[in-house]
């Protein structure tokens, strides 16, 4: 018998304990049964948990259903307090890539500045270290106040949470360029500028794309944070919404396209990051 | 403040292939490059053509021992980058054919568009000295370029090198630590003494004929004569050498010695295996 790949292994694996897990989740949920008689009056007011001993907790049935309805028409809008899920993707996407881009923009040559100068790298050393654990909920009554845009504000959050890894990653990049590839572009009489985008440029290339690599994850769980405080339209306003209208369906259902959509991001980044990447 | 060598005076003169070889540790990489640029000597200067030179340039091609190639080009690519370095208002087209005759004088037609990751140690070292030649430098300076490589491909690019330096009388300097490697390519070895403090302590003038074979040039009647005279040096004199000079040596007139015919002996029956040579000692210059 032919021994299964890796691959093929794990995905059964992966299966069997999604399976696992959605059994549990079902059994815990699962009604157990009619209660003790009680007021029609009040059960009609309680619900189903009351009358039936169902867990307020969906099951993986229910969120199933709500996943497909979702699904099956992910673009409707009915107003500004009932937009699709597609719709609510689109607007925190479209604010993620714009802070995302602004964050990448600023951090590559603030890193480049870092990483081939010892002195810039010390003197602006204390501020990145100040600045970078600064969470970016923090953030966002400063935002507010002098932005006063909460659509700008949540892109200026996530500009100034993902700059950091980015930064540091091309400072490292660049400060790690092999030195024997600085002494072919010294004896070839090479310029500060061609040096810097023919040589340090691809050589620091796979540690900046990881660096972004990382700040995307970050932009992505910034979006949804600031969009629960800010509000308007979204996906982390539509989870904060949902939560709001006691539709812990459409929490769950907001929560697993938060995730698909991140390992999407993720993924994307990963592939950039093979494309620069060179075998030495 | 370890002195690395003190009072250093070397000279050489155009189209001429000088071998440098001495101990690890005596400050031959520090001399290649102060001869780069890419160090600077505590004092003293490098005199190319009349002129001081003021770091590192074109003219002045270097081989790194590790061959240094940029992996995210194509072996075309890197010498490329080193042509439209030289000549950076040429068109591509100009650049790439430039490039290309190099690759092929190398020997490495076909491989233009491998990566450095796909091409063996001794490919990958041809690529070094393509570039280093595609811009045709006044002089080049190799680090011990063939250490790296196994003894087969050792010996093919010593052959390669030779023919290409015959042909386009290139001025090289090398350093090795193989003595079979210098007396086959170069016209003069420099021996240097053991670090630190290190000085020149003289100047072989290879004896063997310009045409050389690698089939049957260790047949010369002279090879072994040079060749047991540098290992000799290597060996005891290169510690004892400034104790025993003293005074009378003088660094900017480093003795130059021509290895001359084995002293003829009678054979006797404690004939030892090492005669003792009769070296000439060349007027210093």
């Amino acid at each position: 018998m032919k021994a299964a790949s890796l691959t093929g292994r794990a995905a059964v694996v992966s299966i069997a304990l999604f399976l696992a897990f959605i059994l549990a989740w079902h059994l815990a949920t699962r009604g157990a049964g009619p209660t003790q008689a009680m007021d029609p009056e009040y059960a009609k007011l309680m619900g189903v948990t009351a009358t039936q001993g169902k867990s307020a907790m969906p099951g993986p049935a229910d969120v199933g259903a709500k996943l497909w309805f979702h699904l099956k028409r992910p673009f409707y809008d009915n107003g500004p307090n009932d937009k699709g899920v597609g719709i609510q993707l689109a607007y925190s996407i479209v604010r993620v890539f714009i802070g995302y881009l602004l964050a990448v923009a600023v951090a590559v040559p603030i890193g480049f500045l870092i990483g081939m100068s010892p002195l810039m790298s010390k003197a602006l050393d204390p501020f990145i270290q100040v600045l970078k654990p600064i969470s970016p909920l923090a953030w966002m009554p400063l935002a507010l106040y002098t932005i006063k845009d909460s659509s700008l504000s949540a892109i200026f959050v996530i500009f100034i949470c993902s700059l950091w890894p980015t930064m540091i990653n091309t400072a490292f990049g660049v400060a790690a360029v092999r030195r024997e590839w600085l002494n072919v572009a010294k004896t070839l009489e090479v310029g500060t500028l061609r040096r810097a985008f023919t040589i340090i440029l691809p050589a620091a290339a796979p540690t900046i794309l990881t660096g972004m690599r990382i700040s995307i994850g970050i932009a992505w769980l910034v979006i949804v944070a600031a969009e629960m405080l800010v509000g308007g339209t979204g996906i982390g306003y539509f989870v904060w919404n949902e939560w709001n209208n006691l539709s812990i369906t459409n929490v769950i259902t907001a929560i697993l396209v938060i995730g698909i959509v991140g390992m999407l991001l993720d993924l994307i980044l990963a592939r950039l990051t093979r494309l620069v990447t060179f075998p030495e | 403040m370890t002195t690395v060598f003190d009072n250093l005076w070397l000279s050489m003169t155009r189209g001429e292939f000088v071998c440098v070889i001495g101990h690890s540790g005596c400050g031959k990489t520090t001399v290649l490059n102060i001869l780069a640029g890419l160090d600077v000597p505590s004092s003293g200067a490098v005199i190319v053509d009349g002129k001081a030179i003021e770091g590192p340039s074109l003219d002045r091609a270097v081989i790194f021992q590790s061959h240094a190639l940029l992996p995210w080009r194509t072996v075309l690519g890197n010498v490329a980058y080193a042509v439209s370095s030289k000549w950076r208002d040429w068109p591509t087209m100009q650049v790439t054919a430039h490039a290309q005759k190099f690759i092929d004088l190398v020997g490495l037609t076909g491989a233009e568009h491998k990566r450095p990751a796909e091409l063996s140690g001794g490919m990958k070292q041809r690529v070094g000295i393509a570039r280093a030649l595609s811009i045709e430098p006044k002089i080049m300076l190799m680090d011990e370029p063939f250490s790296a490589l196994d003894a087969l491909t050792r010996g093919t690019l010593q052959d390669e090198v030779r023919r290409i330096c015959q042909e386009t009388g290139q001025t090289v300097f090398m350093i090795t630590h193989d003595v079979d490697e210098a007396i086959y390519l170069a016209d003069k070895v420099v021996l240097m003494t053991n670090g630190p403090g290190a000085v020149l302590a003289e100047i072989v003038e290879n004896p063997l004929p310009r045409v050389r074979a690698r089939t049957d040039f260790h047949k010369h009647p002279l090879y072994y004569a040079t060749r047991n005279h540098i290992i000799d040096f290597l060996v005891s004199r290169s510690r004892t050498f400034i104790q025993e000079a003293g005074r009378t040596y003088d660094a900017r007139h480093v003795v130059v010695v021509r290895p001359g015919l084995p002293e003829p002996t009678i054979a006797t029956a404690q004939e030892s295996s090492t005669r003792p040579t009769r070296s000439q000692q060349v007027a210093a210059s």
